[in-house]
């Protein structure tokens, strides 16, 4: 059948760390991102209030997508020094 | 009324489509290959797939939807960014490297790798092909309304220009072509739209604005008594109290000749009135804007602050300020947002504009757009809807996972995700500026807010609104020819080559692809014609909702989940297309268009997430629990296979 990469790819001996080390990860942005939602759906007064000159909605919305780039730096670290340790 | 066709922008646009076009070519030699022509042979660096990706995903919804949606109802707009970047988080952790892993080509490729059952293959290739037409619609209509004031030029022919060029792009190079036009048009749109937020900042804040040199349109204020005598002499009252305008909350007034709608406040001796704008549809299908022609201008782009306040103190200008204190300033200032209600007049329909003064503050949080403030459980439930859709379609998108088959490896697989977190997200910090900046700097055009950046530029002169304009359309461009790969190869190599087993030479595979791109190019040509004056965010929403639902909890499961089998996999792709597609086909939004009340539609959501993903979810695991016998027979087949 026509499946298979289209490149060939070497064995990956760090593969099952990374996804558990993702499925972590990902529980984590979930479940700041559903307070998010829910904070929002729930009580949006709550938004309008201010810290750091700003308000909470867009320190939230900053915060959102600062995070997603600091864990993804993270797990690529990670990452990477489980394949140089594990596939060397 | 607003655009004036520029000779610089319709030259940097031939330029651009020129050069894509000379790209194209040139990269045709190196697909003759089917791996090149689906793949881009599997070669290309990170970093560039990378770029790519934002190219890809920045489409006319992101830079044309998102900027006008945030111009015109503040925060909420700015939700959808925060909703599309979250969804790349589930694309990195979960199915970035497992689906470089599993696939070759094609989506399908990954959900059937350990199956090669043919129920999955016509499934998720059907799934490919709706959601690639549902998010193909949006872009074309984007084409088509750029074009307008970009080369003075009807919708169909922009329609026509970007099927033509994006057709010819994708049947001449495939995925190697669509590759670097994607590289270079999400490196573009990132420079110019920094550089659009830097003159934003450098401008600063001021309640009288400046529009490339015009200045803006005095909204006057009159007076009247209880019996709306008006203060100011000239003004004839031909629409009162007791007429269709008057139970609405408006008047209508002539003076020398000239008709003007006003808005009533009521006060304690009588009624402030506040100017208003106006588009009145007569029953032949003509509108005037404002009494008048189009051509005549005197439908004003708006947006203004009222009271503009720096550390408690009211100022009437700024001077330049850093991107917080531009925020913060924004939040202490009273800003001035445009309700929109309809009237009947006779045989015609009017649609009014109105003033309406709010904080800062309350622009810069939630609850303009979505109703959530004292919402009901039917409105809470469409913004948590639409906001798990956003977050779960991005990592389902057939043209966003068939960039995965273009790197090298699982680690360049991953690394292209984290270099489009990093571009994607820093446009969408960007998107925030861009929308308050239109906001606020006299740029709207409220008939069609898609147009708030470019117009922005353009209140910067008419160099930066031809920049911008030109990359708007190479965003559509872009997009359009990722869609169309993604539709070619669902059809080509999932359908022909392995659900019919029609197995093609190489050549063969590249030539079928080829001729689908031209098929489906004169498809998206068709479809963007006809649906003029869609909305486009609301269809890209909706694409986000159906790939959420038909793809992501097969691709989930298929990964994390053992006892999945080929017919629970099918059951899901099947079951979450059709609940979501049905859902959104019976929601209060289509109903409208059907021409029936919202009220009468049988569900009274629009926005079908919540239950289309869990019942996709949910047909998995019944179908694979009741079909484990298939996956013994499945694991021995492979043991006697190796």
């Amino acid at each position: 059948m026509g499946h298979g990469p289209a490149v060939k790819l070497g064995k990956d001996n760090a593969s099952a760390y990374k996804t558990r080390l993702g499925v972590k990860m990902f529980i984590v942005y979930t479940l700041v991102y559903a307070i998010f939602v829910a904070t929002n759906a729930t009580n949006p007064k709550s938004m309008q209030e201010v810290y750091l000159g700003q308000t909470a909605a867009v320190l939230w919305g900053f915060g959102l997508i600062g995070l997603a780039l600091v864990m993804a730096i993270i797990y690529n670290n990670l990452c990477t020094k489980a394949e140089i340790t594990m596939n060397s | 009324m607003i655009y004036t066709q520029s000779p610089l922008a319709v030259g940097l646009f031939i330029f651009f489509v020129l050069f894509v076009l000379g790209l194209s070519f040139y990269l045709a030699r190196r697909t003759s290959s089917a791996a090149g022509y689906y793949a881009a042979g599997g070669n290309i660096h990170w970093f560039t797939n990378g770029v790519a990706f934002a190219g890809d995903y920045l489409s006319a919804a992101s830079f044309l939807g998102i900027c006008g949606m945030i111009a015109t109802a503040g925060y909420d707009g700015w939700m959808y960014s925060i909703g599309y970047l979250a969804g790349w988080v589930v694309a990195l952790f979960l199915v970035a490297e497992p689906m470089k892993r599993l696939g070759k080509y094609t989506f399908t490729d990954a959900l059937d790798s350990k199956f090669n059952s043919k129920s999955i293959q016509l499934a998720a290739a059907i799934s490919t092909l709706l959601v690639s037409v549902f998010y193909l619609i949006p872009q074309m209509v984007g084409a088509g309304v750029l074009v307008q004031p970009l080369l003075g030029l009807p919708h169909w022919v922009g329609v026509c220009i970007v099927g033509v060029v994006v057709t010819i792009i994708v049947a001449t190079a495939g995925m190697a072509s669509t590759t670097y036009v994607q590289f270079f048009k999400g490196s573009l749109l990132l420079i110019m739209s920094t550089v659009v937020v830097i003159s934003v900042l450098t401008r600063g804040l001021s309640t009288t604005p400046v529009n490339n040199g015009l200045p803006y349109h005095d909204f006057k204020t009159l007076h009247a008594d209880a019996a709306l005598n008006i203060s100011e002499p000239g003004y004839l009252l031909t629409a009162g109290l007791d007429s269709e305008f008057g139970k609405a909350g408006f008047i209508k007034l002539s003076k020398d000749g000239e008709e003007s709608i006003w808005q009533l406040v009521k006060t304690e001796t009588g009624y402030q009135l506040e100017e208003t704008l106006f588009e009145t549809k007569r029953a032949d299908g003509t509108k005037s804007f404002n009494g008048a022609a189009k051509e005549d201008g005197k439908f004003f782009p708006v947006g203004h602050i009222k009271e503009l306040r720096i550390n408690g103190e009211e100022v009437a200008t700024t001077g330049p300020m850093g991107p917080f204190a531009y925020l913060s300033a924004l939040k202490d200032s009273t800003i001035v947002l445009w309700g929109k209600k309809y009237v009947q007049d006779g045989d015609s329909t009017v649609a009014i504009f109105y003033q309406k003064p709010t904080p800062g503050a309350r622009v810069l949080r939630p609850g303009l757009k979505f109703k959530v403030d004292n919402a009901t459980g039917t409105e809470k439930f469409n913004f948590i809807s639409l906001m798990l859709a956003l977050f779960c379609g991005t990592a389902a998108l057939p043209h966003i996972l068939i960039r995965y088959y273009t790197v090298p490896s699982q680690a360049a697989a991953r690394k292209s995700t984290i270099v489009a977190i990093a571009a994607i997200g820093f446009f969408y910090v960007l998107t925030l500026f861009l929308g308050m900046g239109a906001m606020t700097n006299g740029v709207i055009n409220l008939t069609d807010n898609n147009m708030s950046a470019p117009l922005l530029a353009l209140s910067f002169g008419v160099v930066l609104f031809a920049v911008i304009s030109s990359l708007a359309f190479a965003t559509v461009l872009g997009t359009v020819s990722g869609l169309i790969v993604a539709a070619s190869g669902a059809v080509a190599h999932d359908l022909m080559d392995n659900f019919l087993g029609m197995h093609m030479t190489d050549a063969g595979k590249v030539r079928a692809g080829k001729i689908v791109a031209i098929i489906v190019g004169c498809i998206a040509i068709y479809l963007g014609i006809i649906f003029e004056g869609m909305n486009v965010s609301f269809l890209v929403g909706w694409a986000f909702a159906v790939a959420a639902s038909a793809n992501l909890p097969a691709i989930l499961m298929l990964l994390f989940w053992k006892k999945t089998t080929a017919k629970g996999i099918a059951s899901s792709v099947i079951v979450g297309l059709a609940s979501s597609l049905g859902l959104i086909l019976i929601s209060p939004d289509m109903w409208v268009r059907y021409g029936y009340l919202p009220a009468d539609a049988p569900v009274s959501f629009n926005s079908p997430a919540l239950i289309s993903i869990p019942l996709s979810f949910i047909a998995l695991v019944v179908v694979s629990l009741l079909t484990q016998k298939d996956l013994v027979l499945e694991d021995s087949t492979e043991a006697a296979g190796a």
